[in-house]
């Protein structure tokens, strides 16, 4: 169960030159919103667009492949892509919207359609929600810390910043490859994260991250009959390579080392917060 | 024809904004009084002039404590029905009449609002100005499953009406008093821990109170009426992996029984 309900995962990448080059990993959410744009499945997609900040994310509505391109990669810092859901049905004027977040927002997306409190004539329009893998997420002060402070480089001149192999790694303009260890990082991290109870996006329609696949691939998991739909539309006609997803120690293995990890990790904070401080808790939102 | 359930709308202070948002199922509201629930009590909609029993009363508005007859009416609801709803921020935190002083034209005396969990126990809360009518459809759903459906429907609609029966079990202890706020976002998820920067309150907010400024709400609270919908909306307020994990199935009861 730590993976979700699934009913297919394969380790998958774009045919598209142009996404794969920008792309953080196979470029499979910048494609799949692409496809699905163009074929109508959507009008248009909340994506972690560019802000005047490096590397700080702002969400947008991307209409245009060109905005979609535009937002490819990670930015591992807060980008609160939920914050234009209703928006996208109003000012955009979206019928059916697509959504990228972390496993967090995919989750804020299910509550925003069962319980629409303040999401009104927002929960039929969702059309695709693409999920990404993630471990954890940062502060845009943490994020300045680690890359100007801790790997010695301005903001300005990282050309793509990854977590993998237990570093996070920060590549520059001229070439330079700046990394820490994993656990420089652990402090930095948003606090929200420490109770969260899902790696590999289990709510969403079709989830995807770096965890499982050889480098430039990704590992893909294809969830609801939404998402089904959309991936083998798309399959067919010929945005993806695919191949079969290697089950050992590096594929689906590590993915579900990794999930189990993280899940069992952030159990216990939430047993320690039932009893923090002296005969007081802390509160849990799952109960 | 399946058995249906009794629904009344009680008319508080309020604007009737939280009956016309549940008037804008449009199709689906003929659906649910074909199929569903039968409205015994509404002064706009049905000619009866006094609270009679019923299953599900809907409340709007807060209770003015200098008006009698509404004082009366919110005691005797809570009497005649069998789940009590607070429809929407007024009745379930006060909402904008927190803000009523009085003065007004043609009842200048009349100063004192209160949402109705401080003068009876409130069921199920559905906070939000307006509540959406999505919202109030599947509370209306959820009802009907619960008091005529299959034991496994009960299951589910228990499961579901849970935490907006919480929200109501808080609203009506007399100790805390009913109040909701931006700054439940501040007191209850980023002071404990909990926020993870998502902007489904923002979203949520229907006077734009909230921004989201590096990845975290940031509260304009004079712009803030009161209604209670970023709370509610947060995943950190909140989260049933019970329910929720069941989004796909649970959306496809929802289209099947709308159609
Ligand atoms: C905070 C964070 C932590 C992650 N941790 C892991 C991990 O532990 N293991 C793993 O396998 N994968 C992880 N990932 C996912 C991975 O880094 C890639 O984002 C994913 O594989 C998608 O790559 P792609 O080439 O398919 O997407 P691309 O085509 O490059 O598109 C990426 C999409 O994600 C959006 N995006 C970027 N940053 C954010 C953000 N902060 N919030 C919301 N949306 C964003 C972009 O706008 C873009 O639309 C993490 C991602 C994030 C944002
Ligand atoms: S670790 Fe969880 S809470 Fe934190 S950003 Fe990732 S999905 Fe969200
Ligand atoms: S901040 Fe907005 S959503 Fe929250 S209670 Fe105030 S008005 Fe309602
Ligand atoms: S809705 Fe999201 S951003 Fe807002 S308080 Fe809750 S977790 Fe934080």
């Amino acid at each position: 169960m730590v993976l979700g309900n699934y009913k297919t995962c394969v380790a998958a990448r774009s045919t598209d030159k142009e996404i794969l080059k920008g792309a953080q990993d196979g470029g499979i959410v910048t494609q799949l919103f692409a496809y699905a744009l163009e074929e109508g499945i959507i009008d248009g997609a909340i994506v972690a667009g560019p802000s005047d900040e490096p590397w700080k994310p702002e969400p947008i509505v991307a209409t245009t492949k060109a905005e979609l391109l535009a937002a490819r990669g990670t930015k591992y810092n807060l980008s609160p892509n939920m914050s234009l859901l209703k928006e996208a049905t109003r000012s955009y004027g979206l019928d059916r919207i697509g959504i990228v977040g972390t496993p967090c927002q995919m989750q804020a997306v299910r509550k925003a359609q069962l319980y629409p409190i303040g999401m009104r004539d927002v929960p039929d329009k969702v059309a695709l929600a693409i999920g990404i893998f993630c471990m954890e997420n940062f502060p845009y002060q943490s994020i300045e810390a680690l890359v100007e402070d801790h790997c010695n480089v301005k903001m300005e001149s990282v050309t793509k910043m990854d977590i993998g192999k237990g570093k996070f790694w920060a590549y520059t303009e001229r070439g330079a490859v700046a990394q820490i260890p994993l656990k420089v990082t652990h402090k930095y991290e948003q606090p929200g994260c420490h109770v969260c109870l899902d790696y590999v996006s289990n709510l969403a329609d079709v989830s995807t991250g770096s965890v499982g696949t050889p480098d430039g691939w990704s590992t893909v998991f294809v969830r609801t009959k939404i998402g089904d739909d959309v991936w083998s539309k798309a399959s067919a006609a010929g945005c993806f390579e695919t191949k079969e997803i290697e089950s050992g120690k590096t594929g689906l293995e590590l993915v579900t080392k990794l999930a189990t990890d993280k899940i069992t990790k952030n159990q216990k904070t939430l047993e320690g917060r039932a009893t923090f401080g002296v005969g007081k808790g802390l509160r849990n939102p799952y109960l | 024809m399946v058995e249906k359930i009794t629904v009344g709308h009680v008319h508080m202070s309020g604007c009737t904004g939280c009956l016309v948002s549940f008037v804008d199922n449009y199709e689906g509201l003929f659906k649910i009084l074909d199929n569903y629930a039968d409205i015994v009590y509404a002064l706009t909609l049905a000619d009866v002039r006094h609270v009679p029993e019923m299953d599900v009363a809907l409340v709007e508005g807060s209770v003015c404590l200098q008006d009698k007859a509404s004082v009366e009416e919110i005691k005797e609801t809570r009497e005649k029905a069998k789940v009590v709803v607070a429809l929407g921020g007024c009745a379930a935190y006060g909402n904008i009449t927190r803000f009523c002083r009085g003065g007004q034209w043609n009842q200048p005396q009349m100063e004192s609002f209160v949402p109705i969990g401080d003068l009876i126990d409130v069921d199920v809360y559905i906070p939000g100005c307006a509540p959406t009518p999505q919202q109030i459809r599947n509370v209306c759903i959820m009802a009907y499953l619960l008091l005529k459906g299959t034991d496994e429907q009960k299951e589910l609609a228990t499961a579901y009406l849970k935490p907006l029966m919480d929200l109501a079990a808080r609203g009506s202890d007399a100790k805390r008093s009913s109040d909701a706020c931006g700054c439940d976002l501040m007191y209850d998820v980023i002071n404990q821990g909990l926020c993870m920067g998502c902007g489904s309150c923002a979203a949520a907010c229907p006077v734009r109170a909230i921004s989201m400024e590096y990845g975290k709400p940031q509260i304009e609270r004079d712009l803030c009426i009161k209604c209670g919908a970023c709370y509610a909306q947060c995943p950190r307020s909140f989260f049933n992996f019970d329910v929720i994990n069941e989004f796909e199935g649970i959306t496809e009861l929802i289209t099947g029984v709308m159609e």
